[in-house]
């Protein structure tokens, strides 16, 4: 998933303050499963704005929303009708909710109530952990199912560096070392042969090195 | 504000603190009645919006009353909403309000003298705090309205 | 001879060599690069200049590069793949190599989190295995990583770093082997406390002949004090600094430390002569240069060969 965590109150106060009625719309993907931006956070995230608001001697007025996916068009179309009430937009979805609302509203302001941060997984309860950078040529299958592109602290393609300490990675005993990882996976699967080869460097265009990218499924197209 | 009373919601667990209010009542403690009590099935069950609303609706001090450590009726629902408490009194002081009007306290069924004394103490620590900024300003914006109305 | 590398030469006379580092000012002092070269003259076969060490910024590994190569010394430049991408990396190995620098040794470098500028983006467009080979490829093949021709390759003498002392330690002979595949002509090793380690390692690099496919420098360091010692056994990452060095610096008055360190240092040099495989010793005297003659002195490696 892509996971997210709200912004701090001082920052969106400061996005806010010219308004007095907006629009707090949360997602009901992956933001939500990060507790960071879903119909729970939105409550919040509307109730802490509305008394900080009262606080500094002001009033505002906030509605809430939660798309069932705010990356999606259909579903932004939803927020038509609350549109024209409110002042601006805030968005709890990641960025790429965040730019739907301001592509489809063009007149609105849209603010970032959320710092969108990485592909994910859960590795416990309430912890997420960066497990994918899109690099658009998976080498999973050469590397134990563990990537070393968004693992490694330095990305290295062909081993660990020599900062490696106890399954840990230089930077911090609270990371593992990819590279650690993978050589007990390749292990494990018997497949030692596969950490010999030599991965040549990394073609990036297909991870954005050429440019934003796109999909397009001829056959799903309109 | 003036002879200032402070509005203080206490979320009691149905398994020891609300009994313990029960108790207090049947052996004839007398508690504050500034504290509005909230029965909950678990204090685990009180949710990080729950204790934010209770503000934003003007709560000037609010408390979470659970079983003793180890005594949850669902294993853990008491450690859970101590952590959830601790993370929502940043977020009041993030908000701009003082983490301190916020309290975790836990009690047994039996402890109806315990549920006396601690709606007495939170009363009395708020009371001395004084009202909530929000409490403040909503009660502005009341009278506002009203002189506004020609009331 | 793949290279006019003088460290190469040395090498393939068969005898011991010797390299030092000299740690680039931070400032755009000349004077300073000149100052630690004086040491090292006639002293060492080649002086590695480190990129960005630590990552720090400091004068440039290549300008530092020219500066001592003005002086008569050899310079071996450092480069990591931390800070530039596979572009600008090319460019400074044409620039290094037009202005008569030969040898050059691949790494990935430190993270920035170690170093003054935290907040940089950490590059590693490619990788230090990577790296290496594509120096390889301009030189053998002449042709940039791209695939477009190179007039004039640059030959580079190319070295790779290796630590025997790092984890996985059974993952660490392959590593090396890896490099050696990639093309790395000799490598240099992390500093060499733990010579016992250092010696199973070899026993691995002997094992798949990997000694006779590359030239090993040994990494050795002289400690200063026994709050440095301490200081690279807990602090420093992938550094295997034995309890009992601690204890023989700690054993001694603090104005004799230093002395002791270059002590340790020498025995380690003889122990490790006697290490089948080892080709030469690279000396990392932090801050220290002036020290470095002695050393190569009292470990019997002077007067350097001439090639």
């Amino acid at each position: 998933m892509i996971t997210a965590e709200r912004k701090p109150l001082e920052e969106l106060m400061e996005y806010i303050k010219p308004f007095k009625r907006i629009l707090l719309v949360g997602c009901n993907e992956c933001v939500t499963v990060c507790a960071a931006g879903g119909r729970k956070e939105v409550g919040l995230l509307a109730s802490g704005l509305h008394m900080a608001v009262l606080k500094s001697g002001a009033t505002i007025e906030i509605r809430e929303h939660t798309l069932e996916r705010q990356c999606d068009p259909e579903y932004v179309e939803e927020l038509v009708p609350m549109i024209d009430g409110v002042e601006a937009v805030m968005s709890m979805a990641c960025g790429c909710g965040v730019q739907e609302i301001a592509r489809r509203f063009k007149n609105k302001p849209v603010f970032p109530a959320v710092n969108t941060k990485f592909m994910g997984a859960s590795e416990r309860q309430g912890v997420w952990s960066e497990r994918c950078q899109g690099c658009g040529d998976c080498l999973l299958g050469m590397t134990g199912g563990i990537c070393p592109i968004a693992r490694c602290a330095k990305q290295l393609m062909n081993g660990p560096c020599g900062g490696s300490t106890g399954g840990h990675c230089e930077i911090g005993d609270d990371t593992d070392c990819a590279w650690a990882l993978i050589w007990e996976r390749l292990k494990a699967l018997g497949q030692i042969e596969r950490y010999v080869e030599i991965t040549p460097a990394k073609d990036w265009r297909p991870g954005g090195g050429s440019g934003p990218r796109k999909i397009i499924r001829e056959d799903l197209a309109e | 504000m003036e002879n200032f009373e402070p509005v203080i919601v206490a979320f009691c667990c149905h398994y020891c603190a609300y009994t313990a209010a029960d108790m207090a009542g049947s052996q004839r403690l007398t508690y504050p009645a500034n504290v509005k009590i909230i029965r909950v099935p678990c204090s685990g069950k009180v949710d990080a919006l729950h204790l934010v609303k209770a503000f934003e609706k003007g709560a000037d001090g609010v408390y979470v009353a659970g079983c003793l450590e180890g005594d949850c009726h669902f294993k853990n629902g008491n450690v859970r909403a101590a952590r959830r408490v601790e993370s929502v009194r940043k977020y009041l002081e993030e908000i701009g309000l003082e983490g301190e009007r916020l309290e975790m306290v836990t009690m047994s069924a039996g402890m109806g003298y315990r549920f006396a004394q601690v709606a007495t103490e939170m009363t009395e620590k708020i009371r001395k705090m004084g009202p909530s900024p929000i409490h403040l300003a909503l009660a502005g914006g009341a009278s506002e309205a009203r002189q506004a109305a020609n009331i | 001879m793949r290279t006019e590398s003088k460290l190469e030469k040395v090498l393939a006379a068969g005898h011991l060599a010797v390299t030092s580092e000299c740690g680039p000012p931070r400032g755009s002092m000349a004077d300073k690069v000149i100052e630690k070269g004086k040491y090292l003259h006639g002293v060492v076969d080649a002086v590695n200049v480190t990129d960005n060490q630590t990552a720090m910024v400091r004068m440039s590994s290549f300008a530092a590069s020219v500066l001592l190569k003005q002086q008569g010394h050899n310079p071996l430049l450092q480069m990591v793949t931390r800070d530039r991408n596979r572009l600008a990396m090319q460019a400074d190995i044409l620039g290094a190599y037009a202005l008569g620098i030969d040898t050059m040794l691949c790494l990935s470098g430190d993270h920035t989190r170690f170093g003054d500028h935290p907040m940089a983006m950490n590059v590693h467009d490619i990788d230090s295995v990577q790296l290496i080979q594509m120096v390889k490829n301009m030189r053998d093949e002449g042709k940039f990583q791209g695939g477009a021709e190179i007039k004039n390759p640059p030959k580079m003498f190319i070295g790779a770093a290796a630590n025997p002392f790092a984890d996985p330690f059974e993952l660490r002979v392959l590593r090396l082997a890896k490099k050696i595949a990639a093309g790395a002509d000799f490598i240099q090793t992390q500093c060499i406390f733990n010579v016992d380690k250092f010696e199973q390692w070899m026993e691995g690099v002997r094992a798949r002949g990997l000694h006779k496919q590359t030239y090993i420098l040994a990494g050795v360091t002289p400690i200063k004090s026994v709050g440095a010692a301490r200081y690279m056994k807990n602090k420093v990452p992938g550094m295997d600094v034995p309890q009992e060095i601690v204890d023989r610096m700690a054993a001694v008055p603090k104005e004799k430390q230093p002395e002791e360190g270059i002590a340790i240092c020498i025995e380690t040099i003889e122990r490790l002569k006697k290490v089948e495989g080892v080709a030469g010793f690279h000396i990392m005297a932090i801050d220290w240069e002036e020290k470095v003659k002695e050393i190569v002195e009292r470990a019997g490696l002077l007067p350097r060969p001439q090639v």
